[in-house]
């Protein structure tokens, strides 16, 4: 049974006139690894800020544990956080950085020692205890970090972009490192990031913000291949986002071509959002296609083919381990299960976020 | 070859500093240790040992302490202000912190001696609001009250500027880890801003040590100070030799504060980068 840890409810901020986050809900279960996932300025950051207790809702509560905890000081809370650029103690050595919260806690000398080497080896650091921060790469600061705050066995763990000064080798062999760190610990993780990528390997839930509002909530898979909105379609990986109009269940027409597709339940010759993966698109020969076009655009990106497609007005992007060269007429087929269909936002404030992207 | 060419670079400067700076201390040093008669002679520099002289150098030594001591209370609070506020009115403090300091020095301490004085501005409020005089001007106070005005700036900018070199997650890190706010600033804050200190220090402390103006215009010329002491050797009874052995024993005073200060330096710019 899962049980909610944190809950957010109906949290307000702004910062002056900038309204940052409106009426937020959001509860994070035991055990789970949480993605705030979204563009800078979405209000991800300061949703992590106001569970760390660095910044206070206007409106709103937090509760953790049942305790309303909203107006505590962050040395108060159980939870410790990971900050964008490490923020490790330039004047204090390893050992030092890693004992700063058991120290102020008044843990004994031996506890100390022992839970700093075993921090250590949990980020395979091991006999760095003598060295400055400064003497470390950023990855290994990172790392330090995160063994810093995991000493002082916090039941939630939030970690503000914690990758994003690595580069892009480092950046993969630590998603991987921070999915064992949680299994291994056994603690709530609160990740904040704006790389979908990121998001996607390492998450049980993902939530997409966009400008204050949470625009969706879901597994990568949900949020991958059953996106809410045109937003997080956009957002969440390359996608061909075309306007289309349902004809009937099962039936939806993109500029003036019929495709098959499952979505029902939007009634008859309504408009929509329609999203296909650049992966879902197959080039076929001419005759066999749904639609066909020329090939104008071809760039080899290693695992595959990416093209551009002119095909009944619009260009599609294709992705594709199959290559045709620019100027061969091919045919585009979709499978109806990858199409996606939404509704067209109806909210000023839907309609907002999407202007955004 | 590069590193060759770029020494040239410096040539007007050394001209400059073996013209006015090495040459005039070497001279400093020639009448400091020798006797009127040309010999050597270690009189003059022993000559700090006399009554009048150890007071003023004890005094000197006192006076520039308690105007340190009062620079270093005055700044650091204010200084952590300006930090805090540096997105919206900081600059604004700063320049009228700094605004005084484009009046001549002179200037500001014969203002001083004007607010002071018996029948000065201070004393005439006073007496229209029928409340009685104070007597500061020709006290140590009115010396110290001089000091601390005059080199206060010197004391706020370096730890301002130490203040503003810690990143604001560092406080956010301490406060995470289960730090209340006297502890994150006697662990984080204040480790982190020693080099500022120690160089507000200096900057307060070297300049107090060896004024002469401040305790002749707001001393009146009754509390001697060792820069009062120089300055008369040399100017009233011409002898250069009194007047540069006791600038040497001066020196040194100096040379161990210097030494000190980057002693502290070197191990917090360790420590900042």
């Amino acid at each position: 049974m899962k049980q909610k840890l944190i809950d957010l409810q109906g949290i307000s901020k702004s910062f002056g006139d900038n309204l940052v986050l409106d009426d937020l809900n959001l509860y994070i279960n035991q055990n789970e690894f949480l993605t705030l996932l979204g563009p800078s300025g979405c209000g991800k950051t300061t949703t992590l800020r106001i569970m760390g207790g660095f910044e206070a809702p206007d409106r709103g509560k937090v509760i953790f544990e049942g305790q309303d905890i909203t107006n505590l000081a962050p040395d108060k809370r159980n939870v410790n956080t990971v900050f964008q650029r490490y923020a490790l103690f330039p004047h204090m050595n390893i050992e030092e950085n890693i004992a700063f919260g058991l120290k102020i806690s008044g843990k004994s000398k031996q506890y100390i020692r022992d839970k700093v080497r075993y921090a250590l080896k949990l980020v395979n650091l091991d006999g760095y205890e003598k060295r400055m921060p400064d003497s470390l790469s950023g990855g290994q600061q990172q790392r330090i970090a995160i063994a810093r705050a995991i000493v002082n066995e916090p039941k939630v763990l939030l970690l503000d972009e914690p990758l994003g000064a690595l580069d892009l080798k480092l950046r993969q062999d630590m998603q991987y490192e921070l999915i064992r760190l949680k299994n291994e610990l056994g603690i709530t993780f609160v990740y904040v990031t704006h790389d979908q990528e990121e998001a996607l390997t390492m998450s049980d839930t993902i939530v997409v913000m966009n400008q204050g509002y949470i625009q969706q909530v879901g597994t990568p898979e949900d949020i991958y291949n059953e996106p809410c909105n045109a937003f997080v379609a956009d957002f969440i990986g390359d996608s061909n986002l075309i306007d289309g109009v349902m004809l009937e269940d099962k039936l939806v027409e993109i500029n003036g071509t019929k495709f098959r597709c499952v979505d029902t339940g939007f009634g008859k010759n309504r408009p929509v959002d329609v999203v296909i993966r650049p992966e879902d698109v197959e080039l076929v020969i001419p005759e066999k296609g749904i639609l066909t076009g020329t090939v104008t655009g071809l760039i080899f990106k290693g695992v595959h083919y990416e093209m551009d497609v002119e095909a009944g007005g619009f260009t599609w992007l294709v992705h594709s381990t199959q290559m045709f060269p620019v100027g061969s007429r091919v045919g585009l087929y979709v499978d109806p299960f990858n199409i996606q269909i939404m509704n067209k936002p109806e909210s000023e404030d839907e309609e907002a976020v999407q202007g955004e992207e | 070859m590069k590193n060759k060419k770029n020494i040239w670079l410096s040539g007007p400067y050394l001209v400059w500093s073996a013209a006015f700076v090495i040459i005039p201390l070497l001279l400093v040093v020639y009448y400091g240790l020798t006797a009127k008669d040309g010999g050597f002679s270690l009189e003059y520099i022993t000559a700090v040992t006399q009554p009048e002289n150890w007071k003023a150098l004890w005094l000197s030594v006192l006076l520039s302490l308690v105007s340190t001591v009062i620079c270093l209370i005055l700044s650091y609070p204010l200084a952590m202000i300006l930090v805090r506020s540096r997105l919206s009115s900081g600059s604004m403090i700063i320049f009228l912190f700094i605004l005084p300091m484009w009046m001549n020095f002179l200037l500001r301490t014969i203002a001083w001696q004007n607010l002071l004085e018996k029948n000065g501005v201070i004393n005439s409020v006073l007496s229209w609001l029928h409340l009685p005089a104070v007597n500061i001007i020709n006290t140590p106070g009115a010396i110290v009250l001089g000091m601390v005005y005059n080199f206060l700036p010197f004391m706020i900018l370096p730890i301002y500027n130490a203040l503003s070199k810690i990143d604001e997650n560092l406080f956010h890190a301490a406060r995470d880890l289960g730090a209340n706010s006297v502890q994150t600033f006697v662990k984080i804050t204040l480790p982190l801003t020693v080099p500022g200190i120690v160089s507000g220090i200096t900057m307060v402390f070297i300049p107090a040590m060896t004024t002469f103006v401040i305790s002749d215009l707001l001393g009146g010329a009754k509390i001697l100070l060792i820069g009062n002491v120089i300055e008369q050797e040399f100017k009233q009874a011409s002898n250069w030799h009194a007047g540069s052995g006791l600038s040497l024993v001066l020196m040194v005073f100096i040379v161990i504060n210097m030494i000190v200060t980057s002693i502290a330096d070197k191990d917090g710019e360790g420590a900042l980068l």
